[in-house]
């Protein structure tokens, strides 16, 4: 607060007032930043306490263990990003724009999952006693770049303390264009991207316990928006529009090789129920992120044909249980029937604009789960079997390949859940296909002309209710091919899952979530929602009943920073933001579409 | 030969009590510019909307080169009526290109199937698309703007793609509301321009403006709607000569008098 006129003007060319947030000289602040990242990685090959009650074990010195390689890898980056901002050959890439943001965010994704990780042991094991001198050696050294970078001279002048730090974490209006590069190189760093995403992502989904997967979160949160200030991410999203059938290609191996990296089936588990979730979600976004119309029962269409399959299905438990259908044939009867329901609550109310569709679907939903509670011999007819639901539905077997059983390919052992996860895969590549065949297109881009204004959509030629009905039967078709796959997977169906919200996936509240949190309009947000949505209340159990109210407190948040979703279709990222002219394509070089016409006339 | 394009028949339009369009006949003859003009809130744009379906008329009947049009406006754009809105209804987040494409909805097929299954039938008629839209964007001089949002153009040239979107549905008539609205001098000039190259297409062309300058450089015809009814209609002399007009314009004289040039709020 006092001010320190200490350094004469002639001694350095900025003026004063470009100092950091902590009054050290800048010159001190890379230094800093590079030390302390290296301390902080090395810190973790310290035993940090010295009982093994701690989960994870982090008493052993010579190597890091448990949540320690966090605390590892984040110090590492941040090393790297400190060399980077050095402008040493081969790194300079990291940090294109040359901006600070990326430094600071690093430094705090390392001081943030290493201050946690001292803390839970402190409070865990009852006492600051249990740290090993390594423990505080840790804290210690990750305090270091933090200080470092907020000792780094401000980009900007004269603001309060909060604009100041605003500012310091902002992405960069401009990002240098970068430079050419061959097919090789952009499809070798698509690969690399595909292969450390599989590594993250499949590190997240193995965490064994609540702090192990609260680090994580911590590091690859600020991982990312490090590298989205840095531009990385903007392009990386460059790259991958210039080699879009090669990006897809990478995206599904890195989804088929998941399986063949889990010992354990439990976690294959997890990734099925995932990609089910995920499909479900991308199948609502065509009828919400194209269509614009609000679905708040989207969760029956998935119970339809569930429902469907597990009658279907010959388990001695359903009302036609001599019947039992080749997985094909399940699996369109199930889309077919929750077609039929689509077309069923679509015709009546699509006529009508509004919130109209709003308040039928979500009616819709739940007369759907009371109705299938209630259709059990007693009260209703007995189709359904009421609250029990139908259990013991046997496992799909397909020309002689039972996936009910463990198989070994090429070494691998792929269990039952891996067997089913790797049929979701192919059907999330089905509706992967259909998703982006349909919004490029003449029906896909009415649907968005609606959505946009439906009065100017009908008076250009669009008849608005058979389009809409269109997308609306569409997505509750996706959403009962999900539902036949779920059906198998979870050996039973029951009425509860299918309600509007509950404090576990699918439910209507979970995925119209997963739709607007990861991005509405875009394939690759819905996905990501889902496995947000869906390993969040699976990894900290602690959250149980009350996260809930966690994820209405993390959309509030996300609409009030980040409107347009964690991954921003472009048009809505344009929407949201004032950007000028933005859109004007920089990007044309790097697209094979034919480069614009310059040429007024 | 001048054979009507547009047969408005005893068109009557009542909001509850009040009539804002009473018992208009009206014809646009093929190859003609027909203007539209009256004080604010005499009804013209309600007029517009009764014959593209926005509205359903309380009374009367509105043709297309001979068969009665169903009030429906997906309808009547198919049967080769296209308009553009007083205040600009662009698909604002949408690109240029994408906005024409759009108006092109009645002159393709291609449904669901086709676009899942991309056959070579599907890519044709996107080729084909694309390629009347670029032509369009040409002939209104956006082409090198294709790719920007529609949000981000500047007002004269969102006048221009409206124009551009509604000409995509290959309309045999057009109407335009209020075509300069908010332009300069400059700006509207070229859609002056812009509006006889469009008669030269072959489409007949109805528009409604404030500018009397405007109005009368272009028309072949004028009818003055007040209150609802149409007052004259002839070409430009007699209407500028009738008396009962220019008492409905507040008894001013029009020819570039700035007071009756006033532009539009709404
Ligand atoms: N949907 C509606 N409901 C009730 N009244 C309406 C409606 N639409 C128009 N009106 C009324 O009808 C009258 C005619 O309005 P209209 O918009 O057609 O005028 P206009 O000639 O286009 O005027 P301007 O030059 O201001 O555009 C006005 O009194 C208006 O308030
Ligand atoms: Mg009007």
């Amino acid at each position: 607060m006092t001010e320190t006129t200490t350094t004469p003007p002639a001694d350095r060319a900025p003026a004063p007032a470009a100092r950091g947030l902590v009054p050290l000289p800048p010159a001190t602040a890379l230094p800093l930043l590079l030390a302390g990242g290296i301390a902080t990685a090395a810190s973790t090959f310290l035993a940090w306490t010295w009982t093994a009650e701690f989960p994870g074990d982090l008493t052993v010195s010579g190597y890091p263990g448990g949540l320690q390689w966090l605390t590892f890898t984040a110090g590492l980056l941040t090393a790297l990003f400190a060399l980077s901002a050095y402008r040493v050959r081969g790194l300079r890439w990291l940090t294109p724009a040359g901006n600070h943001a990326p430094l600071l965010l690093v430094a705090v994704g390392g001081f943030g999952t290493t201050w946690y990780t001292v803390l839970a042991i402190t409070i865990k094991l009852g006492g600051l006693a249990n740290l090993e001198p390594g423990g505080f050696i840790a804290a210690v050294a990750s305090l270091v770049p933090l200080v470092g970078a907020l000792a780094l001279p401000a980009e900007h002048r004269g603001e309060d303390l909060a604009t100041a730090l605003g500012k310091r974490i902002a992405k960069p209006d401009r990002i240098p264009a970068a430079e050419a590069t061959t097919p090789w190189v952009q499809r070798a760093a698509i690969t690399a991207v595909a292969v450390v995403g599989l590594i993250v992502f499949t590190y997240g989904i193995d965490t064994e316990y609540g702090e192990l997967f609260i680090g994580y979160l911590i590091v690859v949160v600020f991982t990312i928006w490090a590298l989205h200030t840095a531009g990385l991410l903007d392009r990386f999203s460059q790259l991958l529009a210039g080699n879009r059938s090669f990006a897809l290609a990478m995206g599904f191996l890195a989804a088929i090789a998941f399986p063949f990296t889990q010992t354990d089936d439990h976690y294959a588990n997890i990734g099925v129920n995932i990609l089910i979730f995920g499909t479900v979600a991308l199948g609502l976004n065509i009828v919400v992120g194209l269509a614009g119309l609000l679905d708040l029962g989207y969760v029956a269409f998935l119970g339809v044909g569930a429902y469907t399959a597990a009658l279907v299905s010959g388990s001695e438990f359903s009302k036609f249980s001599g019947v039992q259908f080749p997985f094909w044939a399940a699996a369109l009867s199930g889309a077919a029937a929750s077609l039929i329901f689509g077309v069923l609550i679509g015709a009546p109310t699509l006529r009508l604009r509004g919130d109209y569709l709003a308040i039928v679907t979500l009616g819709f939903g739940e007369i759907f789960r009371i109705a299938v509670n209630n259709m059990d011999g007693d009260s209703g007819p007995d189709i359904t079997n009421g609250p029990n639901g139908i259990p013991s539905i046997p496992d799909l077997s397909f020309l002689g390949f039972n996936f009910g059983e463990a198989h070994d390919v090429g070494g691998f052992t792929l269990g039952r859940f891996a067997n089913y996860y790797l049929l979701m895969v192919l059907i999330m590549a089905l509706v992967v296909l259909v998703y982006t065949r349909a919004a490029d297109s003449r029906i896909g881009r009415s649907w968005i002309a609606i959505r946009e204004d439906e009065t100017a959509a009908t008076a250009m030629g669009i008849n608005g209710f058979r389009v809409k009905l269109v997308a609306f039967a569409l997505g509750a078709s996706l959403a009962g091919l999900a539902g036949t796959v779920s059906a198998h997977v979870t050996y039973s169906v029951v009425p509860n899952p299918y309600q509007f919200a509950g404090s576990t996936p699918p439910n209507s509240a979970f995925l119209l979530a997963a739709v607007v949190l990861g991005g509405m309009g875009t394939v690759a947000g819905p996905l990501l929602g889902a496995a947000l949505l869906y390993l969040l209340p699976e990894k900290l159990v602690f959250l149980q009943d009350k996260s809930l109210l966690a994820f209405g407190v993390a959309l509030i948040l996300l609409m009030r920073f980040r409107p347009e979703g964690i991954i921003a279709n472009r048009r809505r990222q344009l929407e949201f933001h004032e950007t000028g002219q933005l859109d004007v394509p920089d990007t044309t070089t790097l697209t094979d579409e034919p480069a614009v016409t310059k040429a007024g006339t | 030969m001048t054979t009507p394009v547009l047969e408005a028949r005893d068109v009557t339009m009542r909001f509850g009590g009040l009539t804002a369009v009473r018992s208009v006949d009206f014809t646009v003859n093929s190859g003609e510019i027909v203007g539209l003009i009256g004080p604010n809130g005499a009804g013209k744009t309600t007029f517009f909307n009764c014959l593209t379906g926005l509205y359903v008329p309380t009374e009367g009947t509105v043709s297309y080169q001979g068969t009665v049009l169903p009030p429906k406006p997906h309808l009547v754009t198919k049967a080769g009526i296209a308009r553009t809105f007083q205040n600009i209804r662009l698909f604002a987040n949408m690109t240029v290109l994408e906005n024409v494409l759009v108006g092109r909805h009645t002159r393709t097929k291609e449904g669901l199937w086709s676009a899942l299954l991309r056959g070579p039938g599907f890519k044709k008629a996107e080729r084909d698309s694309e390629e009347r839209a670029m032509e369009l964007l040409e002939f209104i001089g956006l082409a090198h703007k294709r790719d920007h949002l529609a949000r981000n153009l500047p007002y004269g040239e969102q006048r221009k793609l409206e124009i551009a979107r509604a000409l995509a549905s290959e309309p045999g008539l057009l109407l335009l509301d209020e075509p300069t609205a908010g332009m300069n001098p400059q700006e509207t000039r070229t859609t002056e321009e812009l509006v006889f190259a469009i008669r030269d297409r072959g489409v007949a062309v109805l528009v409604i403006e404030h500018d009397m300058r405007f109005i009368f450089n272009l028309c072949d015809r004028v009818a003055v709607l007040v209150q609802g009814e149409k007052l004259v209609e002839g070409t430009s002399d007699v209407v500028q000569a009738d008396e009962r007009v220019v008492a409905a314009y507040l008894g001013e004289p029009f020819e570039g008098d700035p007071s009756t040039t006033k532009g539009e709020v709404q």
